[in-house]
C-alpha cells in the first residue's frame, strides 16, 4: 500500500453528508505532485463539496483522505491544515474587510508559527504580481483581480502541498481571469503543487488541467483527459450536454 | 400594435450624446462619456467588462441610479417621449410597463414572502389593470408562455422552492406580463449554470420575436451574445469601442475586442499562457 512515491492527494470513497442528504456519493481520485485535476457540473451536483470536505470545513464525510500518502482525519492537526489551502470563489467574502492585507498575510504566518514574516509578506505580493503599495490597503481599496491574486498569495504563504480552486475566477472579468489563470499555471510549474480546480466553465477546466472529471448526481460519470475532450462520448447525457455546450462555443 | 409606418415613426429607443457621473469623495467620475444608441425593434448586445458603464447606461432610462449621479443627454427618448424631462411618476408608468428589465439575480427581484402566482397576479393587476377574475388565469398561461412546465403548481411556490433558472423564467413571465416595447436583460443569465443559460437566451429571443419588441442584451460574456444579437456595442470605460454586426466577432477590429476575443481559454490550445489585454490611453482619446 504504500507506494515509493504517493500522489500529492488521494481521495478513496469519500461520502459526503448534510444534514440528511448525501451531497457526494463515493468519490475516488488521486492527484500527483504537481499534477492537475478539474471537476466541471452543474450547481448542486457536488463538486464544491468536494473541495470544503478535503479542506476540513465540511466534517460529516466517510472514507479515505490521504496528502502525500499520510491519512487526514475529521481532526486536523496544525500540519494537516497547513497541507492544504483552498482559494474561494469570491475573493472580496473570503477577505476580511477590516484587516489590512499585511495583516490578512501575516495571520496564516502567525498561526503557523514561521519565521522572517516581513520577508515572506513581500516575497508572496512579488510571487502574484501585485505592487508593494496594496501592502498596507484594505480589500475595498483593491480591484477584483487584486483581490483574488491576495487570495492566492495567502494559500500559498504556507507552502501547501495541495491547492483547492472553487470557481477562482467565476467573478472576475475575462481579462482579469487570463491574468490570474496565467499566474496559476506558473505557481503549479515553479512549485510543483497538485491542483483540484472546481468549476462550471469547462473551457476554464480544460485550459487548466490535465486530468477532467464530469460530476453528476454526486458523481464522477467521467474521467479523462483533457486531449481526449474533443468528440469524446460521455456515459451520463448531462455531462455529455455539458460538453456538447462547451465544444459549440 | 404599431399603426404609423415603420420609417417615419421615431426609433423605439433614441440616445444621444449620454453622459454620466458620479460625485465622489476625490471629486467628479466619469462614468459614461458620451454613449450614443438609435434602435427599432431589433436585438442589441451591449458588451463589455466590469465598469466599462454598460449596466449604468442603461439603468439611467428608468432614473434607477444613485443620487450622486448626474446624468446628461442631448437626447433620451422612447418613442419619441422625452424621458430626462420625466418626474417621478411619470417614470413610474414606463418602468417596468414600456421597458422590462431582466436581472442577474432573479430572487432578488422576487419577493422571497410571496408565492409566484401572487407576484404576477399583482403585476397584471398593477400595470394591465387585469380584473381579479381573469388574473388567475393570465398568470398561469404566463407561466406556461415562458415553457414552465406544470404552471398552476409553480404558482403556489415560493422564490426558495424554485430553481435559478425556474426563477429566472417566472421573473421574465412577469416582465412580460406587463407587455413592454423594450426588454433590457442584464447580465440575466451570468448566475445560470451553461446549459440552462443557453435555454434562458433561447426563450428570451423567442419571446422578443413573438411579441415584437426591443432588446438589450447587457453582459461581459462576448460568444454568449454574439449569437442572440443583430448588433454588438462593445464598451470600454464608459465609451463605445466599436459597433459590430451579430455573429460577425472575428471580424472585430479595435484592439480591445480583438484583445478580448484573445484572452478567453479554448478547448482549442489548453495549457498555454493566455493572451493578456495590453489597455492604451489612446483609446480614450
Amino acid at each position: 500500500m504504500a507506494a515509493v512515491n504517493p500522489p500529492a492527494l488521494r481521495i478513496d470513497q469519500l461520502i459526503v453528508q448534510r444534514g440528511s442528504a448525501q451531497v457526494v456519493n463515493g468519490v475516488s481520485f488521486s492527484v500527483p505532485h504537481g499534477g492537475s485535476l478539474g471537476i466541471v457540473g452543474e450547481s448542486g451536483c457536488g463538486k464544491s463539496t468536494i473541495l470544503r470536505a478535503v479542506a476540513g470545513i465540511d466534517t460529516q464525510w466517510t472514507g479515505r483522505i490521504e496528502i502525500a500518502g499520510r491519512p487526514i482525519g475529521v481532526q486536523r492537526s496544525l500540519a494537516d491544515r497547513r497541507a492544504m489551502q483552498m482559494v474561494f470563489q469570491d475573493p472580496l467574502a473570503a477577505l476580511n474587510p477590516s484587516h489590512t492585507i499585511d495583516e490578512i498575510l501575516r495571520e496564516p504566518l502567525i498561526v503557523h508559527r514561521m519565521p522572517d514574516q516581513d520577508a515572506r509578506i513581500v516575497q508572496a505580493l512579488q510571487t502574484v504580481a501585485l505592487p508593494l503599495a496594496v501592502r498596507f490597503r484594505f480589500p475595498g481599496q483593491l480591484s477584483g483581480g487584486q483581490r483574488q491574486r491576495v487570495c492566492i498569495a495567502r494559500a500559498l504563504l504556507v507552502e501547501p502541498q495541495v491547492l483547492l480552486l472553487d470557481e477562482p475566477t467565476s467573478a472576475l472579468d475575462v481579462s482579469v481571469q487570463a491574468e490570474v489563470l496565467n499566474l496559476l499555471s506558473r505557481l503549479r510549474r515553479e512549485r510543483q503543487q497538485a491542483f483540484v480546480l472546481v468549476s462550471h466553465d469547462l473551457h476554464v477546466v480544460a485550459h487548466m488541467c490535465d486530468q477532467i472529471a464530469f460530476m453528476v448526481g454526486g458523481q464522477f460519470t467521467d474521467v479523462l483527459s483533457r486531449d481526449r475532450l474533443r468528440g469524446a462520448t460521455l456515459h451520463h447525457p448531462e455531462a455529455q450536454r455539458l460538453l456538447d455546450a462547451a465544444l459549440t462555443h | 400594435m404599431n399603426h404609423i409606418p415603420r420609417d417615419s415613426a421615431p426609433p423605439l429607443l433614441d440616445i444621444d450624446n449620454l453622459r454620466i457621473s458620479f460625485q465622489t469623495a476625490h471629486g467628479r467620475t466619469e462614468a459614461v462619456r458620451g454613449i450614443s444608441l438609435r434602435m427599432g425593434r431589433e436585438r442589441v448586445a451591449v458588451v463589455g467588462e466590469s465598469g466599462s458603464g454598460k449596466s449604468i447606461t442603461f439603468r439611467s432610462l428608468f432614473g434607477l441610479l444613485p443620487a450622486t449621479a448626474s446624468v446628461r443627454a442631448d437626447r433620451m427618448q422612447l418613442q419619441g417621449q422625452d424621458l430626462l424631462s420625466l418626474d417621478r411618476r411619470d417614470l413610474r408608468a414606463i418602468r417596468g410597463r414600456r421597458i422590462g428589465m431582466v436581472v442577474q439575480d432573479p430572487k432578488q427581484g422576487l419577493d422571497p414572502l410571496m408565492t409566484i402566482g401572487r407576484q404576477l397576479i399583482e403585476m397584471l393587476r398593477l400595470h394591465r389593470k387585469v380584473p381579479a377574475a381573469g388574473a388567475y388565469q393570465r398568470a398561469v398561461e404566463l407561466l406556461a408562455e415562458v415553457h414552465i412546465r406544470d404552471p398552476k403548481r409553480v404558482m403556489g411556490l415560493y422564490p426558495h422552492e424554485v430553481s435559478g433558472g425556474m426563477a429566472q423564467r417566472a421573473m421574465l413571465a412577469m416582465i412580460l406580463s406587463a407587455e413592454p416595447e423594450l426588454l433590457i436583460a442584464d447580465e440575466a443569465t451570468s448566475a445560470l449554470d451553461a446549459v440552462v443559460r443557453h435555454r434562458i437566451l433561447d426563450l428570451i429571443e423567442e419571446q422578443v420575436r413573438l411579441r415584437g419588441m426591443g432588446l438589450v442584451l447587457i453582459s461581459h460574456d462576448l460568444d454568449l451574445v454574439a449569437r442572440y444579437a443583430d448588433r454588438i456595442l462593445v464598451m470600454y470605460a464608459g465609451r463605445v469601442m466599436e459597433e459590430l454586426r451579430g455573429g460577425e466577432l472575428s471580424a472585430a477590429q479595435h484592439p480591445y475586442t480583438r484583445g478580448l476575443l484573445a484572452c478567453r481559454p479554448s478547448l482549442d490550445h489548453p495549457g498555454q499562457d493566455l493572451p493578456v489585454l495590453q489597455r492604451e490611453a489612446s483609446w480614450l482619446q
